[in-house]
């Protein structure tokens, strides 16, 4: 009996490597100090009602956006053990098997859980302000995308001391994911973790298209939509027809292992390279999903840091929405090597060289838009700044890839890594930083101090550089990627190990940034409703605004029409009178989502280990959720006009 | 709007700008959602059209389908999809009885399809032909039995809103949702057609 409890623990928990004992024991530290913190000053109660069963955009959002920072700091710390690893040969610092797990996880969570939540977040607090709303389309539903979200990522982080991780490669290409190669359960944490949150970010794709489409404030045409909004738009049409995809593929590839079919395997008819193919017909769309929402951020911190309307607006827009739809034909780029033939692999090399003509544009568009501006160098601009270069850089290297004959010696070498990371460090988490600097005050109500962010800043750029040029070099030289050891005589050594400072050095940058954080956030002065002297309705009501965003829906007569405002206002043109205030309808907070969000995660994990008295609970938790939220209708109330009037006094009082 | 009596009477300020008819903005989104399901089957439809022929010495479609049952399912989805316009027509009218009526008989010939398709799916097991067999039973039964799986759903949602439509009578909200579920009906008829199409008629070709 002791001996097959023995097993079992052995078998479920992780054992045998000492970094692992270490997670596993700050794990339950970090777990015990949270209860001990909440249960001491009392706080349950506040956190349940005013967080996790909140329905409000700006509250999800920041409960998204400090999600995702905490994924980006798992994120990097494993992408510096990898760094440590392959800096010289020879360091036994991660076994092979170890390794594999570690890029595997990095490059999972980079992408699904930490660019995209961090992208949803800014989504969820910014898009209703610009628009003029009060909520987003469907609040509930919002809530419920953000706990898929949140219990897809534990769901997948816990294979690191529960099971055992992943280590297929973010892509998990069969044969290698299937059950004959894979027999563990870390490739169903990871088909899991990434269904869940994958069903989340569906719903929330819809959730706002609808927003933009039908909760624009009256008088905001759609050609009158901020550039933002515009991004969001776009990415969301990719996010309605790319994430189906992604679900299929990864609930065929579960079959093959939980039911035993044949879709991909190697024996009774299976096809793998069907996989390949669907992955990137996702994955590519994927990668124009995270990076036009930062083309969006650049957009307007371009605009306001230039006090100058964007250049080419109509341009823009159009650049965005080609994307968008031709974003869907490129996506056998990813594997011009497969053998499709010269025909297949020039349609898919010619398609991806057009889609950087759009790109193109929207950089000429940003600099015509610099042009002759008054500049004002804040960290939003910086970041904004340090983009453009690193991205031209990153999206002329894609090209090269794009050259189909070529890509045969570039293919998954260093000179891809070096690529992909210049394209989505200098383009989306350099973006994403930029809209965190710009519409903080919005969310807190005061700026991030500007000498932290400043030393943060070039730690991250400097460190870039010295991390990823050299990687260029080392593709060249022919180091392949998931590699874990090499020899002296290949000659990498040096190139690499400059690569793993520039890591290390981006690791300070993130360092700073938490500094910056936790002084910002005891020591800081208030800011008013426009901190940057900023263009767009965001700016209009509170920092941070108040439940319903804004007491009196405004009217919108211009692009940028906040601007136009404060230019009318100068020229002593009075406003509109404003109408009375009236009572307002909102949403009220509900338990389900977060409710919702456990069941999904009891099936999920029931359905990693094939344990059916998890999932069939599970499965059946979601299912009732559903059904009383369908039977509840008192789902909304009113703010009578006496307690808005109240709010906003209190606001105008304390600014 | 004006006329949401019935709706707890929480619309009492309905003159209210940034308020949008809940119904409208609903209907919009389920558009969006059944795009994005579109785009679901359509997967599952290029799998089947690339595995279809890779029986691995198994059986294949002319000889596992049988076309009488398949017209009989057929045929029951078609009048199913057609008695779920006629209680929305009932809804339109406000004819409470009639609307609920109708939709238990939509529902209970959407149970007559689920049932024949589970007898046609079990059938086939027990020739041996499962769904581990070859990739081309593999892709079938996922095409096939994730539109059966649509249609399951939508009975038990039919179900609820039976209940709810029995409680509530028809208003504003509970107009709302047979509204949806009657486009969601709807739309997998067509994707029944396409099945029927590409893999029955096709299979047995
Ligand atoms: C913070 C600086 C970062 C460093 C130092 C870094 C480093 C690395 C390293 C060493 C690898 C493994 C290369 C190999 O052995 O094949 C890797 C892979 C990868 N990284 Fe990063 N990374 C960083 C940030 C990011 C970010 C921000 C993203 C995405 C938003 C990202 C996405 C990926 C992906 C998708 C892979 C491929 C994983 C696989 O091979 O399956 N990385 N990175
Ligand atoms: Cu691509």
């Amino acid at each position: 009996m002791l001996d097959s409890i023995k097993d079992f623990a052995s078998w479920f928990f992780v054992t045998g490597d000492p970094l692992i004992y270490g997670a596993d024991v700050s794990i339950v530290l970090a777990t015990i100090a949270i209860f001990a913190v909440l249960t001491y000053f009392k706080k349950w109660g506040w956190l349940w009602r005013n967080w996790l069963t909140t329905v409000d955009h700006k509250k999800i959002g920041i409960m998204y956006i400090l999600a995702a920072l905490l994924m980006l700091f798992r994120g990097g710390v494993d992408a510096i053990m990898m760094r440590t690893q392959i800096a010289l040969p020879g360091i036994k610092f991660l076994e092979p098997e170890h390794y594999n797990q570690v890029f595997t996880t990095h490059g999972t969570i980079m992408i699904l859980f930490m660019a995209m939540p961090l992208m949803f977040g800014l989504f969820n607090i910014i898009i209703p302000l610009q628009i003029g709303a009060r909520d987003v389309a469907y609040p509930f539903l919002n809530s419920v995308s953000f706990w898929l979200f949140f219990v897809g990522a534990m769901l997948f982080n816990l294979s690191f001391v529960i099971g055992g991780s992943p280590d297929a490669g973010w892509t998990s290409y069969p044969p290698l994911s299937e059950l004959m190669h894979n027999p563990g359960v870390g490739e169903n944490f990871y088909i899991w973790g990434i269904q869940i949150s994958g069903i989340g970010s569906l719903a929330t794709g819809i959730n706002f298209i609808v927003t933009l489409i039908k909760m624009r404030a009256p008088g905001m045409t759609l050609m009158k939509m901020p550039m933002f909004s515009w991004s969001v738009f776009a990415t969301c049409i990719i996010i309605i027809l790319a994430f189906p995809i992604l679900t299929v593929t990864l609930a065929l590839l579960f079959l093959d292992r939980f039911a035993g079919g044949h879709f991909f395997t190697l024996d009774m008819g299976g096809n793998p390279m069907m996989y390949i193919n669907l992955f990137w017909m996702w994955g590519h769309p994927e990668v124009y999903i995270v990076v036009l929402p930062a083309f969006g951020i650049y957009s307007e911190v371009v605009a306001t840091f230039s006090r100058k309307s964007i250049f080419g607006y109509k341009s823009m827009v159009f650049a965005m929405l080609v994307i968008s739809i031709v974003s869907f034909f490129t996506w056998l780029h990813h594997f011009f090597t497969m053998g499709s033939g010269a025909d297949i692999n020039a349609f898919f090399a010619i398609t991806t060289m057009i889609i950087a003509i759009p790109t193109g544009v929207k950089i000429f568009n940003w600099l015509f838009t610099m042009y002759r501006g008054r500049i004002r160098f804040e960290l939003p601009m910086m970041w904004t700044i340090a983009f453009i270069p690193c991205f031209v850089v990153g999206g002329m290297t894609g090209v090269m890839l794009a050259v189909a004959p070529a890509d045969f010696q570039f293919h998954n070498s260093y000179f891809l890594i070096a690529h992909f990371h210049q394209v989505l460090i200098g383009g989306v988490v350099f973006g994403y930083f930029a809209g965190l600097y710009y519409w903080w005050p919005k969310m807190f109500g005061f700026k991030l101090n500007h000498k932290l962010g400043v030393w943060a800043f070039w730690f991250w750029n400097i460190g870039f550089y010295v991390c990823f040029m050299p990687q260029y070099s080392l593709g060249l030289m022919g180091m392949t990627r998931r590699i874990s050891e090499y020899t002296w005589d290949t000659g990498w050594a040096p190139l690499n190990f400059i690569s793993t400072i520039g890591a290390l050095m981006m690791g300070i940058g993130f360092l700073f940034q938490v500094a910056q954080i936790l002084y910002s956030t005891f020591k800081h002065k208030k800011v008013g409703n426009d901190p940057w002297d900023g263009r767009t309705l965001e700016w209009t009501t509170a920092s941070p605004a108040p439940e319903y965003n804004f007491a009196i829906t405004p009217h919108v007569h211009a692009v940028d029409d906040w601007w136009a405002t404060k230019e009318r206002r100068a020229k002593g043109i009075a406003d509109d009178p404003l109408p009375p205030i009236e009572p307002i309808h909102m949403p009220k907070n509900s338990i389900i989502p977060p409710i919702m969000g456990l069941a999904w995660f009891v099936a999920g994990f029931g359905f990693v280990f094939d344990w059916w008295w998890f999932y069939i609970p599970g499965m059946l938790g979601v299912a009732i959720c559903m059904i009383a939220r369908s039977f509840s209708y008192d789902t909304d109330y009113y703010i009578p006009v006496d307690e808005v009037k109240r709010t906003e006094e209190a606001i105008r009082g304390s600014v | 709007m004006a006329q949401t009596v019935a709706h707890k009477g929480n619309h009492a300020a309905d003159h209210d700008h940034g308020h949008h008819d809940p119904n409208d903005l609903k209907v919009v989104g389920f558009w969006f959602f059944l795009i994005s399901d579109v785009i679901l089957f359509s997967v599952l439809f290029s799998t089947f059209i690339v595995l279809r022929n890779n029986t691995a010495g198994g059986p294949d479609g002319k000889e596992l389908f049988e076309l009488p049952g398949v017209i009989w399912e057929t045929f029951i989805l078609l009048t199913s999809s057609f008695t779920s316009g006629l209680a929305t027509l009932a809804m339109n009218r406000g004819k409470k009885s009639q609307l609920i009526g109708w939709l238990v008989v939509t529902a209970i010939l959407g149970a007559a399809f689920v049932g024949l398709e589970v007898n046609e799916f079990v059938k086939m097991v027990n020739e041996g032909a499962g769904f581990s067999r070859s990739a081309f039973l593999s892709s079938f039964f996922t095409l096939v039995g994730t539109h059966g799986l649509h249609v399951s759903v939508g009975l038990c949602w039919m179900i609820g809103l039976m209940i709810q439509l029995g409680r509530r009578g028809i208003t504003e909200t509970t107009k709302g949702k047979v509204t949806l579920i009657s486009l969601y009906w709807h739309f997998l008829d067509v994707i029944w057609i396409f099945l029927l199409t590409i893999v029955y008629l096709m299979g047995v070709m």
